[in-house]
């Protein structure tokens, strides 16, 4: 399974800085292609730091500064010449609480596209709009209420939704910060189904504090603590024979 | 071709280019697009082109009128209005020329709304000093006849002969116009005080019992019903304290067997006092309510009434509150101008007695700048003068009842 | 200290007390409510006797009397008009209306020749007598001329009409606030325009952009120092910058709007900050994270989430810019303008300042013009700060 691994995002040297403090400490790091990829580490490590680094959520903080290389495809993001906005077309988010637009679910999903040009016309928005929702597995329930608003949806099927709204874009890589931490248990796995579905055709990065969650889904783990980069490498691996003594204390449950 | 001609025909022109600049634009990058993918959305390139159209036009005439301004140059309104067009058109033509695929007339555009947004943040500041050079450089003219020492300590407002001085014709034979403006001041000054013994109990309490003791319901529907007090035009309250109230506080006074003049004192006072009632109530309610509940429910618990509770342990937690939001008051009644424009006097008078007529600030004010004299007159400077010194009162007050709240804030927050 | 005498309360506290001290607390608790109440009490007290008066004082100025004479429209009046009707009725009659007849009679020549009965209106001074208002300054004379025309039943009171479709006049039976409701108009338009795009953006840009510096900071103690600053030194800003300096003419709606813009900018700032903050940051992410510029995040997302909040904040700075006097007073907006402006440059007046110098004339029948006049700009008022609140309560239900 090993044999193809492609680099979908290449990290080479990042540091973070909120003002004086250093959040993140040269992190190396390559999430591959077509595969999930989850972030562990207690809470504070800088995970969902460096989360928000690879679509450049980080700019909207004025004291944060990033130094280092994040190349996607071999671009760097953190480039002059990149515009952050069409970077983030490339690279979607969904976060921790679910987050629909107070308008209706079609709008959820139509806006978007529009804002970017992806659609000429009404049918293809229609189009767009029921293969998003059906990708995400949610269009059964809604499809015969697209213009009731998306905040009455319950909790995991909004958190489905913003995943049909991301989805809407087209993007390469989404980043999932803790997508299941504000949702029941069977919202859960209906979230962690529909990544399993969606790696065929999306890289998925997922923040998450609970490691049951992470070896489930994931296929490539990484731990943080405290800034750095602990370990990296086969989710199978890093679960049942880790190399640092640290990462075996916390996935054991020794602390965190 | 007068002014009002030229702004229509400028506007006139602009907006309906404007529009033609869009679609024109919008249009080409439509085209556009069908043989290649642009960077930003058609719409953002006509954006692009308005502009460049709008902005050059704009910049021309702000250039011209702020010449005209200074009397530094004149442009013919003709002139003016051609050539701010047609530099709008060379930006039009310049802007269709960038629909490329390549050009990122989104940041562009958004570039120039940025600007926008902070040059209108910006306008608050120009305000102020507006303010600050308007009432300096005309009292620095005041003060250049008039010494500012007489002006602070003098006690006698005399300014019926300063015309003379202004029209050049000051000889020994008129007395010098006086302008002493402690008597002013001393007005200001009972008329506040009146307007706070009013304002200070019945706001405080009418608060206390808003937080401390009606439900919430009853609170939704009290405060609204006190903020009429404060959405009640002052003009309208001068025309009650002048019409209603002064003849009933002569009568009074005669009731008591004292002598009250129509323009007394104590009608403004009172009246202000009313006014100010909300402002007081408002800011100590919310002050109240921030007070935590821990501290009421830790004094509750030790078996304290409620009223101990909150004379002992809320009023003082609240109290800096409370002082922010007297100062505030304070500098309204200060500032308030047409309660004592109607009902007080226009006579400057030194006394204790709040049934004497008496004058403020504000009246002389307003009477220095609504008679027929000079601008350039010491009478109508005086104005300035006066306002400079509202104005630093003012401006203390609030800067002292913000640090007063900043440091409350940060105890319970 | 170390005899703690313990008292009564543990035992009996469920039958209540006998303990004086106790019920000495008990009354200071109640009486400290009452204090409460009182005040609350006082307030709204004043609050009636206020409106009572007001409308009182107003309610007669709705209605106008008119007398029954005999118009003699005879070629004579076009150029005297007094001698259109007996001499002893020319001071009964009003001379706003006998001033009219030259000009009626030139647009009717049939009338010229002819005399008829009619309902004309009456002198102001005649309308305060019938109203039985004290100091109507009618003459004892003409009293009697007014009793005996009211036996022969030809004095009525009509509905002034001409309250609210006629401006400003030296005569009181013929003064109306038409030319003022139209200035308030225009200069309250002038003052939204420039003041809601002008507050709004620069909420945005302390909310949404400004980065956490000097110059910010700088910006919002400023606001806060505007919105104390006292309303007649805008007016000597708009005198002294915009008309000494600017070339503004004075008295006009433009001299005017813009400086009740410039009072009023500090309130929708300050309104529409705090509407912006309501809305929460998780929409924000969500916009950004599909890739929408900060504008479009702004224009698309955060603006229509917080228009009621900036809605309220505006309708109550129209409010308050609406029933402002000092600052206008100070730039001339207190002329004698009989006709409604027709543009921003005319001199203007507005119903406040109306209010203002009705209430300055010596004659009665400006008296209760001035009440009326308060009472229409009362009724405005109310009624913007109710939406005001209707659409606050609404806004705060959805969040």
């Amino acid at each position: 399974m090993d044999t193809e691994l492609k680099n979908k995002i290449t990290i080479r040297d990042l540091k973070l800085w909120y003002g004086d403090f250093e959040a993140l400490h040269g992190i190396d790091l390559d999430i591959y292609s077509g595969k999930v990829t989850a972030f562990i580490g207690p809470s504070g490590c800088g995970k969902s730091t460096f989360l928000r680094v690879l679509n450049r959520m980080n700019d909207r903080i004025p004291s944060c500064r990033v130094q280092g290389e994040v190349l996607l495809d071999g671009h760097n993001i953190y480039d002059a010449q990149i515009d952050v906005v069409q970077l983030r077309t490339h690279i979607g988010m969904v976060f921790q609480k679910p987050n629909p637009f107070p308008k209706s679910i079609y709008e959820n999903i139509a806006y978007a596209p529009r804002i970017h040009g992806l659609v000429k016309d009404t049918q293809e928005m229609d189009e767009l709009v029921e293969n998003s929702l059906r990708k995400a597995s949610i269009w059964d329930e809604v499809k015969d209420k697209l213009q009731q608003p998306g905040t009455a949806l319950s909790g995991g099927q909004q958190q489905r939704l913003c995943i049909a709204r991301t989805i809407a874009v087209q993007p390469d890589v989404i980043l999932m910060d803790e997508p299941c931490s504000a949702l029941d248990p069977i919202a859960t796995a209906k979230i962690e189904e529909l990544m399993d579905e969606l790696k065929s055709d999306y890289t998925i990065v997922i923040v998450t504090h609970n490691m049951q969650q992470a070896a489930r889904v994931s296929d490539y783990t990484a731990y943080f603590y405290l800034g750095d980069l602990i370990e990296h490498g086969d989710t199978h691996t890093i679960f049942t024979s880790p190399v640092n003594q640290k990462t075996e204390d916390y996935i054991t449950g020794r602390f965190g | 071709m007068s002014t009002a001609d030229l702004i229509f025909w400028f506007f006139g022109g602009l907006i309906p280019l404007s529009a033609m600049a869009f679609f024109l634009a919008r249009g080409k990058a439509l085209t556009a697009e069908n043989s290649q993918r642009l960077h930003s959305r058609p719409g953002f390139y006509g954006l692009y082109a308005v502009i460049w159209l709008a902005l050059p036009a704009l910049a021309v005439s702000l250039l011209a009128s702020i010449a005209h301004m200074f009397h530094l140059f004149s442009v013919p309104p003709i002139m003016l209005l051609t050539s701010a067009l047609a530099l709008g058109g060379a930006g039009l033509w310049f802007a269709l020329g960038q629909v490329k695929a390549d050009f990122r007339a989104r940041q562009s555009v958004e570039k120039v709304m940025r600007g926008l947004i902070f040059t209108a943040a910006t306008i608050s500041i120009l305000t102020t000093v507006g303010i600050v050079l308007s009432v300096i450089f005309e009292s620095i003219r005041f003060f250049q006849v008039i010494p500012i020492w007489d002006f602070i300590t003098g006690t006698q407002w005399q300014p019926d002969t300063a015309f003379l001085i202004g029209a050049g014709r000051a000889d020994e034979s008129v007395a010098p116009p006086l302008f002493g403006s402690l008597p002013i001041f001393a007005g200001t000054f009972m008329i506040t005080l009146i307007a706070m013994l009013v304002a200070v109990p019945i706001g405080l309490f009418a608060a206390i019992y808003m937080s401390e003791y009606a439900s919430h319901n009853a609170r939704g529907r009290i405060k609204p019903m006190l903020e009429i007090l404060a959405g009640i035009p002052t003009v309208v309250y001068g025309f009650f304290a002048a019409i209603t109230i002064s003849p009933l506080v002569v009568d009074a006074a005669h009731a008591f067997g004292l002598e009250a003049d129509y323009t007394n004192a104590l009608a403004p006072g009172l009246i202000m006092g009313v006014m100010i009632i909300p402002f007081i109530s408002s800011l100590s309610d919310d002050v109240i309510r921030a007070v935590p509940q821990s501290l009421r429910d830790g004094s509750l618990a030790l078996g304290t009434t409620k009223a101990e509770t909150i004379r002992h342990i809320v009023l003082p937690a609240a109290f800096p509150g409370i002082v922010s939001a007297f100062l505030l008051a304070v500098s309204r009644a200060i500032g308030e101008t047409m309660i004592v424009v109607m009902a007080a006097g226009l006579r400057p008078n030194m006394t204790a007695n709040p049934l004497e007529g008496m004058t403020t600030v504000t009246v002389k004010i307003v009477e220095a700048l609504t008679g027929d004299q000079e601008f350039d007159s010491a009478f109508t400077l005086s104005a300035f003068a006066l306002g400079l010194v509202l104005l630093l009162i003012t401006l203390a007050l609030n800067i002292v009842s913000t640090i007063i709240v900043r440091k409350f804030r940060q105890r319970y927050e | 200290m170390n005899k703690v005498k313990k008292t009564a309360p543990s035992t009996n506290f469920m039958s209540g007390t006998s303990n004086p001290r106790q019920k000495q607390r008990e009354r200071a608790d109640a009486r400290f409510r009452w204090y409460g109440l009182a005040a609350l009490g006082l307030a709204f007290a004043f609050l009636i006797f206020f409106f009572i008066d007001i409308i009182g004082q107003a309610l007669p100025a709705f209605h106008q009397t008119e007398v029954k004479v005999t118009v003699n429209y005879a070629e004579a009046v076009k150029s005297n008009y007094n001698k259109a009707v007996e001499h002893k009725l020319r001071r009964v009659v009003s001379r706003a209306w006998l001033r009219t007849l030259p000009r009626y009679l030139a647009a009717h020549p049939d009338l010229v020749g002819t005399s008829r009965d009619e309902w004309v209106p009456a002198d102001s001074r005649v309308d305060q007598y019938i109203k039985q208002h004290d100091g109507h300054g009618l003459k004892t004379k003409y009293q009697h001329i007014v009793d005996a025309m009211q036996k022969e039943n030809r004095v009525r009171q009509v509905f002034n009409s001409g309250f609210f479709n006629s401006g400003d006049s030296k005569l009181p039976e013929n003064a109306g606030i038409l030319a003022a409701a139209v200035g308030s108009v225009f200069t309250l338009l002038l003052t939204m325009l420039v003041a809601v795009p002008i507050g709004v953006m620069t909420a945005i840009y302390l909310e949404e952009f400004a980065a956490d510096n000097h110059l910010t900071r700088l910006i919002e103690v400023n606001i806060n120092n505007l919105a104390a600053i006292p309303s007649i030194l805008y007016g000597l800003l708009g005198l002294a910058i915009f008309i000494n300096f600017m070339g503004v003419p004075r008295s006009s709606a433009l001299a005017g709007g813009l400086t009740l813009a410039l009072m009023t900018l500090p309130i929708i700032i300050i309104a529409t900050r705090a509407a912006l903050r309501s809305v929460p940051e998780s929409i924000r992410d969500a916009a950004y994270g599909l890739g929408a510029s900060s504008l479009q995040v702004v224009w698309h997302h955060v603006l229509p989430l917080a228009m009621p909040g900036i809605l309220t904040g505006s309708i109550i700075g129209l409010a308050q810019a609406m029933g402002e006097t000092a600052p206008l007073i100070i730039v001339g907006m207190m002329a004698y303008i009989p006709e409604p402006p027709t543009s921003i440059l005319d001199a203007t007046t507005v119903l406040p300042a109306q209010v203002y110098t009705w209430s300055t004339e010596s004659l009665r029948g400006y008296g209760e013009r001035t009440a009326a006049g308060i009472l229409v700009l009362l009724t405005v008022l109310l009624s913007l700060n109710a939406i005001a609140v209707k659409l606050r309560n609404r806004a705060q239900q959805e969040w």
